[in-house]
């Protein structure tokens, strides 16, 4: 008998296996499970020092430093960006969206020549309220950035609230990002 | 018209399949010969109508029909013919008709090389692997139809992924779909010994070729793709245990215990139900990875973009086969009763640790590669498992495995003097501990890559000592040459496989040893790495017939004499508007010398220097394995299907060969 009920083992552990990645394509569907989503260890955390970081010549936008993002009127995004990333250019237009929407984003300019840099925005538009250039990358290791564009949502505390490993699609902005928004407002 | 005739074909072939899948299990069922006897050319016409869809999809390719969405998506003019040849499979649409193309050759060589199998048998394995069919052309017309046009066209496609433009990732998918699919094959088998509640020497010997043979594949797949990662990601890696890569791992692992366990069916018709479940196992891990890979549920660089709707599809077709599978095991698997009895210490036990070794490997990969999606799942937390899991959990497993792979294949069946067989292997032994004190001598304190080495020397000595056994080539040096060729081929196709094992771990031993380091160098300044002088001559401006491309010149020399020029590369494709860097590799049987190109600042090039010592063998010990795969499938027992012949039973042979 014990030996009927251990051929019924493969069986259990498969439909186990099955509810759990019915489960997982639901969550992909409605957001609640993202493989892709990463964890920051800055999230809920106040934003790390920095002084204010070079400016961007010619680019109409004064830089920013972390006191800047102590405590902000409205929330900021701080994005992460560069001329030579290609999703970056798919972002773009979402951004430009938000800048038209009067949501302040703080750009920060990443291992970029100031050259190729004023060079997109002159091409795509300029969203940015403050821009600042990271030539070194130093400033990027600081917030835990990986891969260019990522995006972070400080709130009026001064709180890291969420972070975006990628472009800010029109689908990231509509589940995630509006009401983010909406709520730290 | 060509991509209309394709789709049509397609759904042609889902009507043969399900007459495929229905007919001839029905007429086993009845036992009406006609019904039965039907399966055949509805196989042979199943092949026809995929290859036909296959090669309408493969000339809208060759052609850049850009009206086609598949076509558009991953394509471009510009591409070498080779690379609009190959891109037929380099996305997800494309490589699911590949899929079930290799499927239906599976079902066509089923029926035509099957001659020798009992005709109810042949129509079940026919039947079921219609309905496995049945299932994937559903899927391809419902949800990914490669043919789906597009208006208006546009001027030219977006390109292939620059990464995949390369021959070696070209001929990887289908070497690794051979081996996925050619489990479906023993899946088959599995199921229709469950329907006929028999398994039995005979069937074991069925079995085995497909499990080979699809083996085989795989092993040849796994090591082509470890390769490509190897020179074409530039990281200097081989294996990152990345999700994608366990699910073609966890197959092989499943296929390798099959392959073992389908012997001890053969030979003493025990494990029956252990080897019809090792079947199902399989083929449920080639679907998981398929699942895992299309559905978008894991996080990793070489899944395909997909959407969840498609992994909704899958995952059913997925509860279908496997959860059917696993329920008819469930009903039917108790009236397999083993007849052969043997002792702890025998062939059999030897072939029931590496069973439980290897099955032990792949539930530790499993859970590896499942648990961080059921915590987040579950728990919402997110964890990545890498490699220091995997390296410390499978190597305690290995160990063992690789110490009884050399003791196994010389134990006789049923009960065996320990004793007597490691005093046949006591110079293997010594060997293995001379490399063991050579390597600590030479390299210094590296635990595991001394650990490898004496492994790799261990499996390849135990092989040799085992063919030296069978011949007797010390005890009557005179009839070895007789002897040997007497030996059946499958006992040359084990000690080759083992052999090559054993190569492959000298070549991963050897990577443990590697160095690198990372430099910025102007013209004409050269660095010191292993014993090499590295310098760069200069970087210039290179173009191919979709890239362009910056190139430096690396020449290497050893004591003043010039052992190489490397030319890496960092290319722009314009159509994707991607970058990739193509590492130049120098390589040697004793070493690779790798480079690769980074930025250039200031008049300065950063390259990243690498000394891998042993790499290729990781790949040549593999292809080693794949050609003990083929020489055991060359045996006269497989080309035969008849009873034991009597060469086999001559006296040349002292007990019955592992292989």
């Amino acid at each position: 008998m014990r030996r009927r009920i251990l051929l019924y083992v493969p069986l259990g552990l498969a439909a186990a296996a099955g509810g759990g990645f019915y489960a997982m394509l639901q969550g992909l569907r409605t957001g609640d499970y993202d493989p892709r989503g990463v964890p920051s260890a800055l999230i809920g955390r106040p934003v790390p020092e920095f002084a204010a970081l070079p400016p961007l010549e010619g680019g109409g936008v004064p830089p920013f430093s972390s006191a800047d993002l102590r405590t902000p009127d409205r929330p900021v995004l701080v994005n992460f960006w560069a001329s030579w990333c290609v999703p970056c250019l798919v972002e773009h237009p979402q951004l430009t969206r938000l800048a038209g929407e009067g949501v302040p984003i703080f750009g920060v300019n990443h291992k970029d020549t100031p050259s190729d840099a004023l060079g997109f925005l002159r091409r795509n538009g300029n969203p940015f309220a403050r821009l600042g250039r990271d030539e070194t990358g130093r400033l990027g290791i600081e917030w835990g950035v990986y891969g260019l564009p990522e995006t972070f949502l400080v709130d009026r505390g001064g709180t890291i609230r969420w972070r975006q490993v990628g472009a800010i699609t029109e689908e990231v902005l509509r589940r995630d990002l509006l009401p983010l928004l909406r709520r730290h407002a | 018209m060509i991509p209309e005739l394709g789709h049509f074909a397609l759904a042609l072939a889902l009507a043969l399949a399900l007459a495929q899948g229905t007919l001839p299990i029905l007429g086993a069922g009845c036992r009406d010969p006609r019904l039965m006897a039907a399966g055949l050319p509805l196989a042979y016409g199943q092949l026809l109508a995929v290859l036909a869809g296959f090669g309408a999809l493969m000339w809208s390719f060759v052609v850049s029909d850009t009206t086609v969405m598949a076509v558009m998506q991953n394509s471009h003019s510009a591409k070498p013919l080779l690379y609009k040849l190959t891109g037929t499979w380099g996305n997800h649409e494309g490589s699911m008709v590949l899929w079930v193309l290799i499927l239906a050759l599976c079902g066509a060589a089923v029926a035509g090389f099957g001659r020798g199998l009992p005709t109810a048998l042949q129509a079940r394995v026919i039947g079921v692997l219609g309905l496995v069919a049945v299932g994937f052309h559903a899927f391809i017309l419902l949800t990914s139809n490669p043919f789906r046009r597009i208006w208006p066209p546009p001027l030219d496609g977006q390109g292939l992924n620059p990464l995949l433009q390369d021959p070696g990732l070209a001929f990887h998918p289908p070497l690794l779909y051979l081996g996925y699919v050619g489990t479906a094959v023993t899946f088959a088998f599995a199921i229709a010994a469950l329907i006929e509640g028999r398994v039995d020497a005979a069937w074991g010997r069925w079995v085995r070729p497909w499990a080979l043979a699809s083996w085989s594949f795989l092993t040849l797949g796994i090591a082509l793709g470890s390769w490509w990662a190897y020179y074409e990601l530039g990281w200097g890696g081989y294996w990152f245990w990345d999700p994608v890569e366990n699910a073609s791992f966890l197959p092989w692992l499943a296929g390798t215990a099959l392959l073992h366990s389908a012997i001890v069916v053969e030979k003493r018709e025990a494990l029956k139900i252990w080897t019809v479940l090792l079947a199902i196992l399989a083929f449920a891990l080639s679907l998981l990875g398929t699942f895992l890979v299309r559905s978008g549920v894991l996080n990793s660089v070489h899944a395909f973009a997909n959407d969840p709707e498609r992994g909704v599809f899958i995952l059913g077709l997925l509860m279908v086969y496997i959860g059917g599978a696993f329920a008819l095991f469930a009903w039917r698997a108790g009236a397999l009763a083993p007849t052969g009895l043997f002792a702890v210490i025998s062939r059999e036990g030897s072939l029931v640790l590496n069973n439980l070794l290897l099955c032990t490997i792949a539930a530790v990969v499993l859970v590896g590669t499942l648990y961080p999606m059921f915590a987040d799942l579950l728990m919402g937390t997110k964890i990545s498992v890498g490699p220091p899991f995997f390296n410390t959990t499978i190597a305690p497993l290995a160990i063992p495995l690789v110490i009884a792979m050399a003791v196994g294949p010389m134990l006789p069946w049923k009960r065996a003097d320990l004793r007597g067989v490691l005093q046949r292997l006591w110079w293997a032994a010594l060997l293995a501990a001379g490399a063991l004190f050579l390597c600590v001598a030479l390299a210094g304190e590296k635990v595991w890559p001394a650990i490898g080495f004496t492994a790799a020397v261990w499996l390849v000595a135990g092989a040799a000592a085992d063919l030296v056994d069978r011949t007797g080539l010390f005890r009557r040096p005179g009839q070895a040459w007789n002897r040997a060729r007497g030996l059946p081929r499958a006992a040359w196709g084990a000690a080759t496989a083992h052999a090559g094992m054993g190569v492959t771990i000298a070549g991963i031993a050897g990577m443990g040893l590697a160095t690198d380091t990372l430099v910025s160098l102007r013209p004409g300044k050269a660095h010191r790495l292993a014993g090499y002088e590295w310098q760069l001559e200069g970087v210039r401006d290179v173009a191919g017939p979709n890239w362009s491309a910056r190139e430096a010149q690396v020449t290497i020399r050893r004591d003043g004499v010039t052992v190489t020029v490397l030319e890496p590369q960092r290319r722009f494709y314009p159509a994707g508007r991607q970058n990739t860097t193509e590492a130049a590799i120098h390589a040697t049987l004793s070493a690779d010398l790798y480079a690769v190109l980074g930025e250039e600042r200031d008049g300065a090039a950063v390259l990243r220097l690498h000394h891998n010592p042993l790499a290729p063998w990781i790949w040549l010990g593999a292809a080693i394995m794949a050609l003990g795969g083929a020489l055991s499938l060359s045996d006269r027992r497989v080309r035969v299907a008849a009873p034991t012949p009597k060469a086999a039973a001559s006296p040349a042979v002292d007990h019955v060969p592992v292989g």
